[in-house]
């Protein structure tokens, strides 16, 4: 009994970082409506510096007064991040912000490699609270104790500034109605940089005060920040108390988890996860959001299918690109077998965001379900290579269906951090379940059969499933069910006003891209000839969105050039560079801030440039009246 | 064609947002070919009356029934299958597609359709949907992106959208609203005129006292939730209750009605 009041107790330990990092998400998503991606990179800025502070400053004043000084320099950092990038995008797609964000998580996890090294750091321990408690032969950590009461207290003053201050009103008021709290004179600017660095203040308290109980390590980033979306997620964006009680109750069946399922304790948080979404979509203290910003949404060209013209050109860029065994060596197909691939894997993603309007943070489960199910048939069934390639995409259908059919059931940027979960899940089973995916050492031994053993060969079949893949994609576009997909992005209500089922939609578009990427990722396995957790991760997703985004989310097929252009030269970078993600991550920011509609995007723009003709009203010259 | 049973007949309708009772108890019935309007001043009841009806809001009690099906508390889509049209009191189309593929759309969804995943939709029902357009106006837009589209023409796409399943029932929640004088009555007159040529039930919320008294038939007058008048115009108009609630707006309609309304 003792035991399992301890596990409790360690749990409600754990709850104070996640609700403070979570309740300044929260804070920020109220105020600006952005999902700020960066909190993990903050709450890990946190860790480092007060690491650096505190082994500077020795005694008790050295080490609290440390962790204080760490989480304000920090915040020091939001202020200038907020005011130099955040800014610039305030009134861009949703999808743009979780991107930019997400770039500079990528900076700052390689700028942390660069000033305190690769390798784990151990803190100080705190003074004052070193010891531990002896409870019935059970020892708690005195600092776990300081941390369960430092919880509430947070929550508390984080009350009284929000009920009984001046600014707290603000705040509040402009969670509301943000327009009319402008309409009446107050300065936006400065009182959202003010709820950021309250944000990222609290971000990086929450990995400051980690230092006494845990390494700190330039990976704790996206560990928090997929714990973070799944505790507001539960709780309800935007809601302070519905993040305390959401950390409380995810750190609790983390703890208890860990007792039932050893292995894959994050399986319990996920089914309560979906257990809270099936009966309250928006958490349990959130609000329902009104009508979201349309995902994309910057222009308002109408798509046509291909001209006989362009079909031939089309054919012809085929066929160049067919000809490359003639001049490139076996390593020049390998990366353009590579690149084929991620045609693939970058056109399934692109049909999702840019038809569906549902742009997924996860995307790379179902490629890496895909190649797994590849390496299952062809390493442990021993089924022939035609047959692990027709079927082993069929594992990333099935987890499209499951995570699918939760996922949107929300839009916007719950759908993001829910696809976002769910991939990191799959990740952790594929890494955990060492039984039978090998856990980090993969699966080995998957090579093709001789018939494709050739780099040439291997090369035809990646571009011929590419051409093919992407010519479905299209046709999918233009069907009936594309141009349905299409109208319940646009409008949902006008689509259910004309008998369209909207989740059956894009449950079915879902389900098509996952199995699209699943195709790319069994090809891949065999590519590389093994398959490991790295092609389920956070990263991987990550390269897709870049690529679609590059390419141009308006694009009826951008995302190919895009996948094109961005996987030749992050190939490029990776050989010239150490810091591959901090000029990647500076080439996502600077693609949402200064090119937001991507090469094809760009290239459209620049061909349509045609003399403007006003649109004029069918039988009067219509004057609209403000609607009241 | 006779007519044994109303299009829509609706009974003790009522519905409460914790204590305030939007609606209460409301009763009514539209015949094929009539043209109801339902007013009232801001607050009276009229949108949620409307969103019970086409399925947004679930009733709290009462129960509706169209084309003698009992439709209470079904879902908007299940409700458009019976065959009923709907507008929005802002419009609500598909931005990034032409004004045609806007049609398209719900033709293809009325032919059920919507899981096809091969067949080229620019090339569906394209003669149906230019048709559709002719009906209101829109023929010479119909390759045109419906976002560059003026509010007034929205109006109108909205309108052939709505007709594309055939409806036996229109449901037009302001219809005229955020539009020009000119423009309400043009659209007005088009929608009568469609309705009365097919046979169309129209119902429709309004605030123009103008539009409400030149095209329907019959009125319902809501206030505080409850039904307070029923009858024709002139009988609305002549009502004291309905005259106290619209204090002004009576006396300037008749006013101006002397005038002769603008046409």
């Amino acid at each position: 009994m003792a035991f399992y009041f301890v596990q409790f107790l360690t749990g409600l330990a754990s709850a104070a970082s996640l609700f403070l990092v979570a309740s300044g998400l929260s804070i920020i998503f109220g105020v600006t409506r952005i999902v700020n991606f960066a909190h993990g990179a903050f709450y890990m800025l946190g860790a480092y510096v007060a690491f650096t502070l505190t082994e500077r400053f020795s005694g008790a004043i050295g080490f609290w007064g440390g962790i204080v000084a760490a989480a304000a320099i920090v915040a020091l950092v939001g202020v200038l991040v907020e005011m130099v990038l955040l800014r610039r995008i305030y009134h861009a797609p949703e999808l743009f912000q979780l991107l930019a964000t997400f770039g500079l998580t990528l900076m700052v996890e390689d700028l942390v490699v660069l000033i305190w090294g690769p390798s784990d750091l151990l803190g100080r321990r705190a003074p004052g609270f070193k010891g531990a408690v002896d409870f019935f032969g059970q020892n708690i950590p005195s600092y776990d104790l300081f941390l369960i009461g430092l919880g509430p207290l947070v929550l508390g003053l984080l009350w009284l500034l929000f009920q009984r201050t001046r600014w707290g009103v603000l705040v509040r008021a402009a969670t509301q109605d943000r327009d009319m709290v402008a309409a009446l004179g107050v300065n936006q600017k400065w009182l959202f940089t003010s709820v950021f660095a309250v944000g990222v203040f609290l971000a990086a308290l929450g990995g400051a005060l980690q230092i006494p109980r845990d390494a700190v390590h330039h990976a704790m980033d996206l560990r928090i920040i997929v714990d973070v979306f799944v505790v507001v997620v539960i709780g309800g964006l935007g809601s302070i108390i519905g993040a305390f009680v959401a950390a409380v109750l995810v750190s609790e069946l983390n703890a208890f988890g860990i007792l039932i399922f050893p292995k894959i304790s994050i399986i319990l948080v996920f089914l309560v996860m979906a257990a809270v979404l099936i009966v309250r979509p928006w958490g349990l203290f959130g609000r329902q959001e009104a009508a979201a910003r349309r995902t994309p949404g910057l222009t308002i060209n109408p798509w046509r299918p291909l001209t006989s013209n362009e079909r031939l050109a089309a054919v012809a860029a085929l066929a160049l690109a067919a000809a490359l065994p003639l001049i490139g060596g076996n390593y020049a197909l390998t990366v353009g077998s590579e690149i084929a691939i991620f045609v693939i894997f970058a056109a399934s993603l692109h049909f999702l965001m840019s038809v569906g309007g549902l742009a997924s943070f996860g995307h790379a489960a179902y490629f890496g379900l895909g190649a797994y199910g590849v390496a299952f048939l062809a390493k442990l069934a021993g089924l022939p290579m035609i047959l692990s390639l027709l079927l082993g995409p069929l594992l990333g259908l099935a987890g499209a269906a499951v995570f699918g059919f939760f996922a949107v059931q929300l839009s916007g940027v719950y759908f993001a951090m829910l696809t976002l979960a769910f991939a990191q899940i799959v990740w952790s089973i594929a890494f955990q379940w060492v039984a039978v995916t090998g856990g980090d050492n993969g699966i080995l031994g998957v090579w093709p059969e001789s018939w494709a053993a050739s780099p040439a060969h291997f090369y035809w079949l990646s571009i011929a499933v590419a051409a093919l893949a992407v010519a479905v994609l299209r046709i999918i576009v233009f069907s009936p069910f594309g141009f349905a997909l299409r109208a319940t992005r646009d409008s949902p209500l006008r689509g259910e006003a004309i008998g369209i089922d909207g989740k059956r939609i894009q449950w079915t578009a879902f389900v098509i891209a996952g199995t699209v990427a699943g195709v790319a990722g069994a090809l891949f396995a065999y590519l590389k000839g093994s398959i490991f957790p790295d092609s389920l991760g956070i990263s991987l997703s990550v390269d897709a969105l870049v690529m679609v985004l590059l390419g141009g989310v308006e694009t009826v097929s951008g995302a190919i050039l895009g996948a094109i252009v961005y996987k030749a030269l992050s190939i490029w970078l990776v050989s010239q560079t150490d810091l591959s993600k901090l000029v990647l991550g500076g080439i996502i920011v600077l693609i949402v801030v200064a090119f937001p509609k991507g090469i094809v995007g760009m290239l459209e723009t620049i061909r349509q440039r045609r003399p403007p003709t006003p649109p004029k009203s069918a039988l009067l010259t219509s004057g609209i009246e403000t609607a009241e | 064609m006779s007519v044994a049973q109303p299009l829509l007949s609706v009974e003790g309708l009522s519905k409460s947002y914790g204590g305030v009772h939007a609606v209460r108890g409301v009763s009514f019935a539209l015949n094929a070919g009539e043209i109801l309007a339902l007013i009232g001043p801001n607050g009276a009841g009229k949108s949620t009356c409307f969103d019970m009806l086409n399925g947004q809001t679930t009733p709290g009690s009462g129960r509706i029934n169209l084309l003698g099906e009992d439709t209470t508390g079904k879902k908007p889509r299940e409700i458009w299958r019976l065959g009923v049209g709907r507008t929005f009191q802002i419009t609500a189309t598909f931005p990034t597609m032409t004004v045609r593929e806007n049609v398209q759309v719900a033709l293809v969804s009325y032919g059920r359709r919507l899981f096809n995943l091969w067949t080229s939709t620019p090339r569906y029902a394209r003669a149906e949907a230019g048709r559709l357009l002719e009906l209101v106006g829109m023929g010479g837009y119909a390759e045109r992106p419906c976002g560059e589209l003026a509010y007034g023409d929205l109006k109108r796409l909205e309108l052939a959208i709505a007709l594309a399943n055939q409806p036996k029932l229109l449901l037009m929640d302001e219809p005229t609203a955020g539009m020009a004088p000119r423009e309400r009555i043009e659209l007005m007159r088009l929608t009568a005129q469609i309705a009365r040529e097919q046979g169309i039930g129209v119902l429709f919320t309004e605030h123009d006292m103008d539009v409400v008294f030149e095209h329907a038939d019959r009125i319902l007058v809501l206030n505080r939730g409850s039904l307070i008048a029923e009858g024709s115009p002139e009988e609305v108009r002549r009502n004291p209750q309905v005259r106290a609630i619209y204090l002004g707006e009576g006396l300037v309609y008749d006013a101006r009605h002397r005038e002769g309304a603008p046409t």
